[in-house]
């Protein structure tokens, strides 16, 4: 049987799945109910002077049956008293001490009040403390949370405070809310922080009401921005934490989140560098049983695999990610439909139509119905000579494996863009197409 | 027959209610206790009610927007293709979906001005369902007809669906106002024709109000939908029988052009002894029993035998047992597999547990004044005549006899070839006015034709489709321009 335990920063967490910084992680209570139920790590809700809130708090997005597929919130780190929090993190690390608890930190920016807090918690029993320079909404506006995050040169001073007195290792939580998140993991790595967490939440909207023109949510006829979260921007994520995997100067663990709900975004936020990962969300959606199937999901992949480890997972997609312009450009697909398949519905052919290439035909559809006999199935063609292979047509198509994108042997070695410029350099006659035929080898 | 001062009943245009039109109506019941050998046991109201509830009862807003997000928004797609009216099922369903249910019943009811009853009484199974992309991949199709009922019902009341352009000075009579004139009505409207509808009945609709079972559609919903079409300035004369109230000759003076949507006539007779006896009637003139009398003053044997394998078989039994019949008998000359209803009916009487009797014929009726039993005959299958169908043929000395104290004639509907042949110059075949395909101009060319009396008897979606079709038809006659088929295929 695998194992799914992990390693963080010299910290042994039972499987990757943490719950993130939020009102999941908010209580001994809840945090114990979720350690029950098999969640390997919590990061406490965020501890720091004891905010108010407003309510209402959260609105979402809706798609066709799925419920909250986006969610925005406009809460802040935690109304309870910094000492309740702490005396609660002692005990359940007494009852659980195999589970890692993480001290999620946010204070106002002054050494000294840093100092305090983090000697505070190097006497709580966490494992490990985590810096909220992420909150985008409220805490910013006190100088605090992003306005830190979003400043390089803040985010490693405060980061150098905090390690001046910690003894347990540190994450700094990064906000996505700036332009190049890897060059913020760069400078808090070299301020001396021991692991990064990214996302926090995104800056949002999350919609306006269409009665009373108030966006949501809504709190006494008005609103203010929030963070976003949930399945909507597991892509943004996974991109972010791939660049800071990528980074030449960043080399300490990540922990991966944002839009994390099964073990499926799981793996795949770990097969892009992160060593654990938190969730949020989805456990705000449908409460800590999701951990079950987290774990054993887990395990039966990494038993498919022949995988000994969790941890061998880690970054094994990262050198997968490159640069646009070391692509083969000599590599083709083409769209084919199988016939048993397709059931007619003429959504390839309209995205290709309009929304693509050009490069699926289909008949005007005949009248009849039923009464006339049963009308044979109608099916679009795929112009295998001009289709450019870009996907939509298979993305559109709502039936599985119906239209599949199938390689076709150019005949030409491969070529990326890099080097078709160099080539291009060496042969200034030669047209495009002569310099493809001839791929990067020969030159 | 029934004495048939029982059966005039006095309109006055209401509704008692649960959708049945009496205002009153004799308590046969209870005036004539020796009419039928025996009648059926009351129900209570409440079991009436049940009894006679929506087959399809109407979507919640959040079941229309789960099931309105099945749908694929297929391109080109067969749901539209498969509508004899070409509603744009799609796009219907992504405006409910967007929460433009009003744009949505507009983009039905422009294509559809009977969308209301049609997504209630289409056979959506062999139409607009029957061909999903869904049921491809096994799977339930979207249920359009639902989908399509959430849409009208919502805004049915209130819409105005068009503002008809000012008079263009030309006069159009329809005769009959079931769908395939109030169809072509609406549409002759759009162009600004000032349109008159005729009908003998009191209420309009034709078999919308008054043949089709009422767990389908009540004929209060069925008027109900016709305030739609009056909106738009259509003026529906009542109690006008064309022949006898107004004459043709009248008509053809008075109007440019003239509509004939006069449907079919009463089921045929078995040609057996004993059909005159008491208790035994048409299934016409029972349903439209059901459909204008509270349901407990409706006459009903406790057994009864019902002659058909049609869909107006299906809703004669069905309704027989609703009623409160205990014994309810289908007797059909050929096999389940040859009968003419559909499937989903045949599947719905089976759940009424009503007793089919396949391959078997009735032979006399018997009985002192009133129906007592009736004799049947067993039959065979003999080989396929000239259309294909194997003819069935009755085997000698297999007679039975049923104990019944009703039986009710469902064979097909018979043809008003007495009426069609008084039009001049009018052409029929097998009873059918014959007419052009693309404009459902007759042989006469003042006359347009649609509906079941141009079918023979199909669907109000078709007759729908006619009408919409005869209007392009009437258009292009009279306006002199190419014939717009907007839309139809019927
Ligand atoms: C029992 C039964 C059940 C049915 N169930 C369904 C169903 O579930 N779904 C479905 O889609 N279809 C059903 N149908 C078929 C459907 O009702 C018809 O196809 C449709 O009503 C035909 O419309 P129409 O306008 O051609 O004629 P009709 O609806 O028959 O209307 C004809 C009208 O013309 C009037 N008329 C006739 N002669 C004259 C005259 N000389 N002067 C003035 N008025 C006249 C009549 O009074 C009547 O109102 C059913 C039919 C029957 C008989
Ligand atoms: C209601 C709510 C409150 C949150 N509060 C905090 C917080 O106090 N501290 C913090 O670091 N992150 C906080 N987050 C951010 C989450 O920890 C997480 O980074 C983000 O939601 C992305 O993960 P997800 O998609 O799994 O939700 C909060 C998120 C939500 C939805
Ligand atoms: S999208 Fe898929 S199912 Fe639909 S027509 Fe194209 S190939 Fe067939
Ligand atoms: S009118 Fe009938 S056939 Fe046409 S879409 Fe509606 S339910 Fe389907
Ligand atoms: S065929 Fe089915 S899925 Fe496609 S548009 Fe029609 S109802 Fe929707």
């Amino acid at each position: 049987m695998p194992d799914i335990s992990v390693n963080f920063c010299g910290v042994k967490s039972p499987n990757p799945f943490w719950l993130g910084s939020g009102p999941p992680a908010n209580t001994a209570y809840q945090v114990m109910r979720a350690f029950d139920a098999g969640w390997g790590g919590a990061v406490w809700k965020t501890i720091g002077e004891p905010i108010m809130n407003v309510s209402s708090r959260y609105g979402s997005i809706d798609y066709k049956n799925e419920r909250m597929i986006g969610l925005n919130n406009i809460e802040l780190i935690s109304d309870r008293p910094i000492e309740t929090n702490f005396t609660e993190i002692t005990e359940v690390k007494k009852k659980y001490p195999k589970n890692v608890v993480v001290a999620s930190l946010m204070v106002e920016s002054k050494q000294t009040t840093w100092h305090e807090i983090v000697k505070r918690t190097n006497d709580s029993g966490a494992d490990l403390i985590e810096l909220n320079f992420g909150c985008p909404h409220g805490m910013s506006e006190r100088g605090m949370g992003a306005a830190v995050g979003q400043v390089p040169e803040y985010a490693g001073m405060i980061t150098a405070w905090v390690k001046e007195v910690a003894k347990i290792p540190v994450i700094v939580k990064l906000t996505p809310n700036v332009t190049d998140i890897a060059h913020m993991a760069a400078t808090v790595n070299a301020a001396g922080a021991d692991a990064v967490s990214l996302i926090n939440t995104i800056n949002s909207l999350v919609g306006v009401d269409l009665d009373t023109w108030v966006p949501r949510p809504i709190v006494g006829g008005a609103s203010s921005h929030g963070g976003y979260c949930g399945p909507a921007v597991k892509p943004i994520a996974l991109n972010m934490v791939a660049s800071v995997s990528h980074h030449p100067k960043v080399n300490i663990p990540i922990s991966g989140i944002g839009g994390i709900g099964n073990w499926r975004d799981a793996v795949e936020f770990m097969l892009l560098g992160s060593t654990s990962v938190q969730v949020c969300t989805a456990a705000m959606h449908y409460g800590f049983r999701i951990v079950e199937d987290m774990a054993e999901g887990l395990n039966n992949y990494l038993a498919e695999k022949g995988m000994q480890s969790a941890m061998e997972l880690v970054g094994k997609s990262v050198n997968k990610v490159k640069d646009w312009g070391d692509l083969n450009l000599n590599y083709k697909v083409i769209a084919k439909i199988d016939p048993e398949k397709c059931i007619g519905c003429n959504l390839c052919y309209i995205a290709c139509e309009d929304g693509a290439h050009q490069c699926i035909t289909a008949a005007p559809r005949p009248f009849g119905d039923l009464r006339e006999g049963t009308p044979a199935k109608h099916m679009p063609q795929i112009k295998e000579d001009h289709c450019v292979g870009c996907n939509l047509c298979a993305l559109v198509c709502p039936v599985p494996q119906c239209i599949t994108m199938q390689e076709i042997d150019t005949g030409r070695p491969p070529m990326n863009w890099r080097q078709l410029q160099e080539s291009r350099g060496k042969n200034p006659t030669c047209s495009m197409d002569e310099l493809l035929a001839k791929g990067a080898s020969t030159h | 027959m029934l004495d048939s001062r029982l059966f005039t009943l006095i309109f006055a245009g209401l509704f008692d209610g649960r959708g049945s039109v009496a205002f009153f109506a004799f308590d046969r019941l209870g005036d004539g206790p020796n009419m039928l050998k025996q009648v059926a046991p009351r129900l209570t109201p409440e079991q009436y009610e049940k009894n006679f509830s929506d087959i399809n009862p109407p979507l919640t807003q959040s079941q229309a927007l789960e099931e309105g997000s099945r749908c694929l928004f297929c391109y080109d797609a067969p749901c539209i293709k498969a509508c004899p009216t070409e509603i744009n099922v799609p796009q219907f369903i992504r405006q409910i979906g967007t929460g433009n249910v009003t744009g949505a019943a507009t983009t039905i009811l422009n294509a559809n001005i009977m969308g209301h009853s049609c997504a209630r009484v289409c056979p959506t199974s062999v139409l607009c369902e029957g061909a999903c992309v869904l049921n491809y991949e096994n799977k339930r199709p979207v249920d359009i007809g639902k989908l399509q009922r959430y849409a009208v019902d919502s805004v049915m009341d209130t819409l105005k669906l068009f503002e008809p352009p000012a008079d263009n000075g030309k006069k159009v009579a329809l005769i009959g106002a079931g769908p395939a004139s109030l169809s072509c009505a609406t549409e002759l409207r759009r162009h600004g024709y000032q349109v008159t509808i005729f009908d003998a009945n009191p209420l309009p609709g034709g078999l919308d109000t008054y043949g089709i079972a009422a767990y389908k559609l009540r004929a209060s919903d069925a008027v109900r939908e016709i305030e739609l079409v009056r909106r738009l300035g259509v003026e529906i004369k009542s109690n006008v029988l064309v022949g006898k109230d107004a004459t043709l000759v009248e008509l053809e003076k008075n109007y440019d052009a003239i509509f004939i949507g006069i449907g079919l006539g009463g089921t045929d007779d078995l040609g057996i002894p004993g059909e005159d006896l008491e208790g035994c009637i048409d299934a016409l003139t029972f349903i439209r029993e059901t459909k204008e009398n509270p349901f407990d003053k409706v006459l009903i044997g406790n057994k009864v035998a019902v002659i058909g394998g049609g869909n107006t078989a299906i809703d004669v039994v069905t309704a027989a047992h609703r009623l409160g019949a205990e014994e309810v008998y289908m007797i059909y000359r050929r096999g389940e597999a040859e009968a003419s209803a559909f499937k989903y009916e045949i599947e719905l009487a089976k759940k009424d547990e009503i007793s089919f009797i396949w391959q078997a014929a009735p032979a006399k009726i018997l009985g002192r004044g009133k129906v007592e039993s009736l004799e049947c005959v067993k039959t065979m299958l003999g080989p396929a005549d000239a259309s294909g169908r194997r003819s069935p043929q009755n085997i000698s000395g297999s007679e039975f006899r049923l104990d019944v104290d009703m039986v009710i004639k469902a064979l097909g509907q018979s043809k008003k070839t007495e009426f069609l042949q008084s039009i001049s110059g009018m052409k029929l075949e097998k009873g059918r006015v014959v007419v052009n395909a693309e404009t459902c101009q007759t042989a006469n060319p003042k006359y347009f034709a649609g509906g079941d009396c141009v079918n023979g008897g199909g669907e109000v979606v078709d007759a729908v489709a006619h009408g919409k079709k005869a209007a392009a038809g009437i258009h292009a006659h009279l306006a002199g321009k190419a014939a717009n088929m907007r839309g139809t295929h019927a």
